[in-house]
């Protein structure tokens, strides 16, 4: 039977990321005998989560390599499995570790691989969006194992109930793959709701002028109950916010029940991190701005003086209680 | 770097393939971040930066625009036959036409502005041996080491390797510096060496190919209106329908 493997990303108390779990919620329906590959810490402790949404076979290794060393490590159990095992089809999610590891992978292989597909039609079929998600390309690919890197988002995170059976990795990480090191990490948790899981996302772009007016939208956040604040690729680069706040092609995708974007003109590039949105309003002061192609309600105005508004008659509404 | 379609006007497209002929082409932003990234690192520890691309033979027009930003020698590789080529494909013929030259850094873009692929550069670095440090937002070179602050989707790791290395920068990276009057004039008399396929000892198997393209239910425009006095209430009233206050 052919193998659907699923890499996953894990956190180091056991954490799956969820859009391991959404493509392994949508690999079952292919066909195949499924599995999940986790490295790292937290890898074995994963396990449970990755069988039940749907992994027959976990393999695990919680070897800190695989964290301390971007990509290499990785990159050489995966081929090392792939050569033990022979799966057909190898998904990953379109994440930061998963997009590097995958390209490695695809040449220790000379295997296909496809980038930010949208939907998964079979075993060697895959559907991505171009063009700010108004044409759907499918792609055939041949040979085995044949890579795919998926968009979070896609797919809704389902559990089936299974259990996995966990095989630990045994693989040697020579020292000349120990060279990419990761000496120090700047990273938090953000207060308050996860954006990918927010249902309310407010987006600020340009249009706000400058990183002092992200207040606006912090403030209205905290009157909405599961608001999360995000921003264009734009104003990350300029600095404004971190780089956690990025949401589009190279930061993340959501899907919130409502997104409201302030100052945010349209860009592909962001475009395809929000489309999935059920309610999209859109704030700018250009009245040609292609968001408002796609916002349910547009308003052609200063971001700024809206907002201001709106953190009003939200507060009135609610009692300024989230 | 990378020859693409002008970002700033409507995507063309052409059997699900991006149109690329009779369309304007622009060296891809995303690289002259790349190209500015390379320049700072000679004009602080020496040496010399070559730009290289493959692409048609008007890819040569991003590479000029590189070498009048003061980059020092170009290189094309540019075959009839390498159109439509994958990622594996394009990082196998880079591969070998950069394997065996002297290099300390190979730098090159997170992602092409046209196919948002991202994984060229990683599958580069592991067919010729490197170790990788990608989305790199601050590059430092220190005697034979290189670091960067990588993105993260929590923040940035700080990642170091030593070299030779492949490192791809993020627009934010730096702020690039437009071409002089003087490096245009300077870049007409610089070097640009050009390989075909034949010139390469590579074998090309392009395993993925366009069956299908469907246009996706566009989401319909709702409407727009001038910020007046009821916007607040009408936002609101939103958010109270879609249940979220």
């Amino acid at each position: 039977m052919a193998g659907v493997w699923v890499y996953a990303e894990v956190t180091s108390d056991g954490g799956v990321d969820t859009a391991a779990l959404e493509i392994l919620t949508k690999a079952r329906t292919l066909g195949g005998e499924l599995a999940a590959v986790a490295l790292g810490p937290g890898a074995s402790a994963a396990a449970g989560r990755l069988g039940e949404h749907g992994a027959a076979t976990v393999y695990a290794s919680d070897d800190e390599v695989f964290a301390d060393y971007v990509a290499q490590p990785a990159a050489h159990a995966l081929h090392h499995l792939v050569e033990k095992h022979a799966p057909e089809l190898i998904l990953f999610a379109t994440n930061y570790d998963s997009r590097d590891i995958a390209g490695r992978l695809s040449a220790k292989t000379g295997s296909p691989l496809m980038s930010n597909a949208t939907d998964l039609l079979g075993l060697d079929r895959a559907r991505t969006a171009v063009a700010g998600g108004a044409t759907l390309v499918d792609v055939a690919l041949e040979g085995s194992p044949r890579l795919v890197l998926v968009r979070p988002k896609s797919f809704k995170a389902e559990p089936s109930g299974g259990a996995a059976e966990l095989v630990p990795v045994d693989v040697d990480v020579p020292g000349e793959l120990r060279l990419a090191k990761r000496v120090e990490r700047h990273e938090a948790a953000a207060s308050g709701p996860r954006l990918e899981d927010a249902g309310v996302v407010l987006a600020g772009g340009r249009g706000l002028g400058e990183a002092g007016n992200f207040k606006l939208l912090d403030e209205l956040a905290s009157l909405i109950p599961n608001a999360a604040v995000g921003a264009t690729r734009a104003v990350v680069d300029a600095g404004w916010v971190p780089y956690a706040y990025q949401i589009g092609q190279t930061g993340k995708a959501v899907k919130p029940d409502v997104y409201i974007a302030a100052g945010i003109s349209g860009a592909t590039q962001h475009i395809v991190g929000m489309k999935g949105a059920k309610r999209v309003v859109a704030i700018n002061k250009d009245d040609d701005a292609p968001i408002f192609q796609m916002a349910d309600f547009g308003v052609v105005g200063d971001a700024l003086k809206v907002l201001e508004q709106l953190i009003d008659e939200v507060r009135s509404r609610t009692g300024g209680a989230p | 770097m990378k020859h693409v379609p002008d970002p700033n006007l409507p995507v063309e497209l052409d059997g699900g393939r991006l149109r690329r002929d009779g369309v304007q082409c622009v060296l891809d932003p995303g690289d002259e971040f790349g190209v500015e990234a390379g320049l700072r690192l000679v004009e602080e520890h020496g040496g010399e930066v070559t730009l290289v691309s493959m692409g048609p033979p008007a890819a040569a027009e991003a590479i000029k625009r590189g070498l009048s930003m003061g980059a020092h020698r170009g290189l094309l590789i540019s075959d009839d036959a390498l159109a439509g080529a994958d990622a594996l494909a394009t990082a196998t013929v880079l591969a070998a036409a950069l394997g065996g030259r002297d290099f300390d850094l190979i730098i090159a873009g997170v992602e092409s502005t046209d196919g948002y692929t991202g994984t060229m550069p990683s599958t580069l670095a592991e067919l010729l041996g490197l170790p990788q440090l990608t989305f790199a937002t601050s590059l430092s070179v220190t005697g034979s080491s290189v670091r960067v602050d990588r993105q993260s989707p929590d923040g940035y790791q700080v990642v170091e390797c030593p070299l030779p290395a492949l490192v791809t920068v993020t627009a934010g990276v730096n702020e690039p510096r437009y071409p002089s009057f003087k490096g245009i004039m300077a870049a007409k008399k610089k070097p640009m060496e050009e390989l075909a396929l034949g010139d390469l000892a590579v074998e090309l198997d392009v395993r993925q190919k366009v069956v299908q393209v469907t246009q996706a239910e566009e989401r319909r425009a709702g409407q727009v209106v001038a910020a007046d006095g009821d916007t607040a209430g009408r936002i609101a009233d939103l958010l109270a329908e879609a249940k979220v206050i």
